[in-house]
């Protein structure tokens, strides 16, 4: 082979080795983006909340003050909202789940269901507020309410749950099944004492990435109508006069973090604007926390079973 | 012999039983037709109203979008191109960033940089859109200005950027898990003919995942389409027809936004608009999803 052959040979590995490096540094780069941006999120609402954060601003009502409103009513809201949301998605997102996997026979109905479920995550979220106003408020007649509120919100995380549920039971082996009926279990003893115990965290992880995607959802609740300015709890069971019943707070009118969030963010006052970041910081930790959780169980989860 | 009657009958009540519980799970299931349904209904119903007051050919031809005003005119174009724009904007930076990072993380990245990387990803997908909606306004907006003078407070250009990064997320582990799934086999068919670790990714890896892939833009795209909080509060609330990004805009789902937020009685035109809006926002991202699925089917390959 001549010199100047070789030469080009080993120019043209340089130069592709080269084409490597710098797709490496380009893949930092990219991800380097994503990681700023988190990072300036934070700092920005650090620098600009931080001093608004303190127990008065979590205890306060909101104010036409900037600097008395807290967010007491929409934290309050905000959990309430997620008791419901859990009440409905959890129960009905894991029987569908174990429906699917365990019983469904392979027909046209369950294809339609299977299809239906992912076509249904794949819906924006404003459309299920639409879905809260049209059928729960004016149909079905239950009010701008904090079940309204959980309602719609537990059938826009149904499939996440469904499909974490599915997953997880995926995961277990055959012989599992095939052991509990070798003993004559029947269906339902072999998915209540053994499926769904050994897939439950699985499923909890499922349940907490939907609730966290629940509680920082703002356009369906700002549809189904949350009122912005609420000075007031909605009364606990028992109490108050004429006495609540146990159920009486959930047809209360709500407001809920993301909520008093975006009002406060679109006022003009740069002052309202502190209160968007601080709330904002609640918000985040709150999501954080739960994703936090989610990904530490997974993490757990793959780490200890192994079939 | 009653011992045996005794067993009979208490596998009869096992068996009514077991049906029981089973068409439970069933009706549990079957909600997801019945949301689906719900949906479909509601929209329909609702628009149907709507198409009593207003010609179709109107609603897809006119140029403007002012349904609240004395002179109204319903034009979903409008809002259409508003919509447009921010995706494109959004889409822009989401399906680059999104791909790259996939590929560095499934050919380049050692184990711990995947294994820190991906939390971080998953919790950039994960916080509430309306804190991206007030770092679009208060953080990203401002700086855009001192780039670009002119630049008006509310634009679309700040929130597509803004949506663009949410949305990587998507776009990349969709897209990273298909190419993990591709089988190293192949990948070490590549190395064996002398190809670099880029040359493998982009001609062997790549391609091999491109249903994978694909079904990721898919879902970015329909994110995209259907995001609503970050364009209500950064892209301002003024229905223009523009392709311009540095303008402001509304679209179809932050025009449903902000307008839900007076209390609307429920026969008003304004009521009847919002369903207007969220049934062609329905039928857009609804195509997508039946495109998304026909290209899984279409490029899967089975190893």
């Amino acid at each position: 082979m001549k010199d100047a052959d070789l030469q080009a040979i080993r120019n043209l590995i340089a130069s592709h080795k080269r084409n490597d490096a710098v797709f490496a540094l380009l893949g930092i780069l990219c991800l380097m983006i994503g990681v700023l941006t988190l990072l300036a999120l934070f700092g920005e609402m650090w620098v600009n909340g931080a001093e608004r954060l303190n127990l008065d601003f979590l205890s306060s009502f909101p104010s036409r003050r900037a600097g008395q409103a807290g967010i007491l009513a929409a934290w309050v809201g905000s959990v309430l909202v997620m008791l419901v949301t859990a009440a409905f998605a959890i129960p009905l997102g894991v029987a569908a789940g174990v429906y699917l996997e365990e019983y469904a026979p392979k027909n046209w109905m369950t294809d339609i269901i299977e299809i239906n479920v992912s076509n249904l995550a794949g819906i924006p979220s404003i459309v299920y507020g639409l879905l809260g106003l049209g059928m729960f408020v004016y149909t079905l007649g239950l009010g701008r309410s904090i079940f309204t509120a959980g309602l719609t919100l537990a059938l826009l995380i149904l499939p996440v749950v469904i499909v974490a549920t599915r997953e997880s039971i995926r995961s277990i082996p055959q012989m599992v099944r095939e052991a509990a009926y070798a003993c004559g279990a029947s269906t339902w003893q072999t998915v209540r004492d053994h499926i769904i115990p050994y897939s439950a965290p699985g499923i909890l992880t499922g349940v907490i990435i939907g609730m966290a995607r629940a509680i920082g959802e703002t356009a369906p609740l700002l549809v189904v109508g949350a009122v912005t300015f609420i000075a007031y709890l909605p009364s606990a069971p028992f109490t108050g006069e004429p006495t609540a019943g146990l159920f009486d707070w959930a047809s209360a009118a709500f407001t809920v973090l993301p909520i008093q969030m975006f009002n406060w963010t679109s006022r003009p006052e740069v002052a309202f604007q502190a209160n968007a970041a601080a709330a904002g910081l609640v918000l985040v930790c709150m999501t954080l926390l739960m994703n936090a959780t989610a990904i530490w169980l997974r993490y757990r989860l793959r780490k200890n079973i192994k079939w | 012999m009653s011992v045996v009657s005794d067993r009979l009958r208490k596998s009869r009540m096992r068996n009514i039983r077991e049906t029981g519980i089973e068409a439970i799970l069933f009706l549990a299931a079957f909600i997801s037709v019945v949301t689906t349904l719900g949906i479909v209904y509601i929209l329909v119903s609702e628009s149907m109203d709507f198409f009593r007051h207003v010609s179709i050919v109107d609603f897809l031809t006119d140029t403007q979008w002012t349904p609240l005003f004395d002179d109204a005119h319903y034009g979903i174009m409008v809002l259409i191109s508003g919509t447009l724009t921010s995706s494109a904007v959004a889409l822009f930076v989401a399906l680059p960033l999104g791909t790259v990072i996939a590929i560095y993380l499934s050919e380049f990245a050692s184990f711990a940089v995947r294994e820190a990387a991906k939390p971080i990803l998953e919790l950039l997908g994960g916080i509430p859109t309306i804190v991206f909606g007030y770092f679009a306004l208060i953080t990203v907006t401002p700086f855009l200005q001192s780039l670009f003078p002119e630049l008006p407070g509310f634009n679309v250009l700040s929130a597509g950027l803004v949506m663009g990064v949410m949305i990587v997320p998507y776009v990349s582990s969709l897209a990273e898990d298909s190419m993990r799934a591709v089988p190293m086999s192949l990948r070490e068919g590549s190395y064996a003919m002398g190809a670099t670790r880029l040359q493998t990714a982009l001609r062997v890896v790549f391609p091999a995942a491109i249903s994978g892939v694909g079904s990721g833009y898919v879902l970015a795209i329909s994110r995209a389409i259907g995001e609503t909080m970050i364009v209500a509060v950064a892209a301002g609330g003024q229905p223009n027809l523009t392709f311009n990004p540095a303008e402001s805009a509304m679209t179809l789902a932050s025009y449903i936004a902000g307008v839900s937020q007076g209390d609307l009685p429920q026969d008003s035109v304004g009521y009847q608009t919002i369903f207007a809006a969220g049934l062609t926002l329905m039928v857009i991202t609804l195509g997508l999803n039946v495109m998304g699925h026909l290209l899984r089917k279409k490029y899967r390959e089975v190893y």
